[in-house]
């Protein structure tokens, strides 16, 4: 169950041929995820772009996926550690179903378990390139937790990677509130989304949500988000000020 | 170098003569001192009469927050008023500087000032030193074309838009705006939105804080409404302030006159040359 060291390291990770072998910079990477708790449990949206530096190279990319019955994860940055990330979980969940115990884990334990992986590839100077959202319900408890690709982690009422971290949390800090029903909280990630959708110059207007509950989870369908153009000073900016735009 | 004969005129703009020893001192561990910002949030809105502009008070130099509430939305023409974001000195120079550029102007021309004549002077100016001026400002008012609101960039970049943020806070003021902005809002609704925009800055932005101050600017009319929303009151504060517990005791009471060691001239010359 060697999951931790997937090569050996060399003596010094410095110098340039140790460089081949930790991850030195992202290269297909995704972009914000938001999630928020709401009545019944957490709803999560990320758009489904790949891109590949400043390059719109792949446009379904499932950046949401579900983990074991309880736990539903996010994730943006590196798209090839989410892949991999997702094996590990795959490999813990199997392991956790092998005990066939009627446990299973929750989304408390999956997340103190990323948190040590992501924790401890950083101290080796080879990070996972991944901002991870992990979110679900199990025995009524609602759970909502974070993990970077240092390993800081902690727990909210709605977090955000990213962009979305300056874009949403501050409409997120104002409009959330205990209790929000399901329309509701799909509005205020709608309204997240929208403004990183004009505002982050790596998104794009294809977003999935995905909801979970304590009865499971359901990722919707990949749609688009209405925008608005026609405010009148966009017609004419050069109007009475030539030279700008 | 040998000294030249000729005596070359100082050329415009910076001289960068002294950025090697600069460069020496700070490998050797003498860091500059740090300069006055205002790491900040500014907005500007175009609603239906005119244009809001909004700002918050914190001035800080580098962690320290050295102005609790400083005044960032500058005076440049009875009907035209700059916000600034960057360094405090470039943005109180620049838009002083072309204050009084705009006031001859006024004078030569008879008329009230323009608000692009107010943005090409001011674009002139920072592309001149090449984004070495570090001021980033919201510039609105309104004159006989009617309202106008533009964004100015350090390097002299201009934009003209309906609504505009600038400074450190600006992701998060942007994100109230492009959820909250719609064409035509009354001036209430404005003023409410401007300040919800900065609350929002101040909040979740730590290079903003302290007040707001709001600027309205309608045509014939300015309203400068200065701490408009004060958020961040000091939160004890004793009601019957401080009273030393004793005073010092008197003992003894002697004055000695100073002498005289200057004569006095009576009716001197008013100072010559």
């Amino acid at each position: 169950m060697n999951f931790m060291a997937s090569k050996q390291p060399e003596n010094s990770l410095l110098g340039p041929e140790a460089d081949s072998q930790r991850t030195l910079y992202p290269y297909v990477t995704g972009t914000s995820v938001v999630a928020l708790k709401y009545k019944d449990g957490i709803l999560m949206a990320a758009d489904m772009g790949g891109s590949y530096g400043s390059t719109l190279r792949y446009k379904s990319v499932e950046r949401m996926k579900s983990i074991g019955k309880h736990s539903l994860l996010g994730a943006s940055g590196e798209i090839s550690d989410f892949q991999e990330i997702l094996r590990y979980l795959d490999e813990l969940i199997l392991y956790d179903n092998m005990w066939d115990d009627g446990n299973s884990l929750g989304p408390k334990e999956v997340h103190n378990y990323l948190t040590r992986v992501m924790y401890n590839r950083r101290n080796k100077f080879n990070p996972l390139w991944n901002s991870l959202v992990l979110g679900g319900v199990k025995n009524g408890q609602k759970y909502l937790g974070t993990v970077s690709m240092i390993g800081v982690n902690f727990e909210d009422n709605h977090v955000a990677t990213g962009f979305g971290n300056h874009l949403a949390r501050p409409i997120l800090r104002q409009e959330w509130h205990e209790n929000l029903s399901y329309e509701d909280g799909v509005r205020l990630l709608e309204k997240c989304m929208r403004v990183l959708l004009y505002r982050d110059r790596s998104a794009i207007n294809k977003l999935q949500i995905a909801k979970i509950t304590e009865e499971g989870t359901t990722i919707s369908r990949p749609y688009s988000l209405k925008t608005y153009w026609e405010f009148s000073a966009f017609a004419n900016p050069a109007q009475g000020a030539v030279g700008t735009w | 170098m040998s000294k030249s004969v000729i005596e070359m005129p100082p050329k415009g703009g910076f001289s960068f003569d002294l950025c090697k020893r600069n460069e020496m001192l700070a490998k050797k561990g003498v860091s500059p001192p740090s300069f006055r910002k205002t790491g900040t949030t500014i907005v500007g809105l175009i609603f239906q009469d005119g244009v809001i502009l909004g700002a918050d008070t914190r001035a800080t130099e580098g962690p320290i927050v050295c102005d609790k509430n400083c005044e960032k939305i500058h005076y440049m023409a009875p009907n035209i008023y700059c916000c600034g974001a960057g360094t405090a000195a470039d943005t109180e120079a620049v838009t002083d500087m072309v204050s009084s550029q705009l006031q001859l102007h006024r004078y030569h021309t008879g008329r009230e000032s323009r608000v692009v004549t107010a943005l090409t002077l001011l674009k002139r100016h920072l592309f001149n030193y090449q984004g070495y001026v570090s001021a980033a400002l919201v510039l609105g008012g309104v004159d006989v074309t009617g309202p106008h609101l533009h964004t100015i960039y350090p390097h002299g970049s201009t934009d003209t838009l309906p609504f505009a943020t600038m400074g450190s806070g600006s992701l998060a003021a942007m994100a109230v705006f492009e959820s909250k902005y719609k064409e035509g809002l009354t001036r209430d609704e404005g003023i409410k939105l401007v300040t919800e925009a900065i609350c929002s800055g101040i909040f979740n932005d730590l290079g903003s804080g302290s007040n707001v101050d709001i600027c309205v600017i309608t045509k014939g009319a300015k309203e400068y409404l200065r701490n408009h929303l004060q958020p961040n009151p000091r939160t004890y504060t004793s009601s019957k302030g401080y009273s030393f517990p004793k005073k010092t005791e008197v003992l003894l009471t002697k004055i000695t006159p100073l002498k005289e060691k200057v004569e006095i001239i009576e009716g001197g010359d008013a100072m010559e040359e």
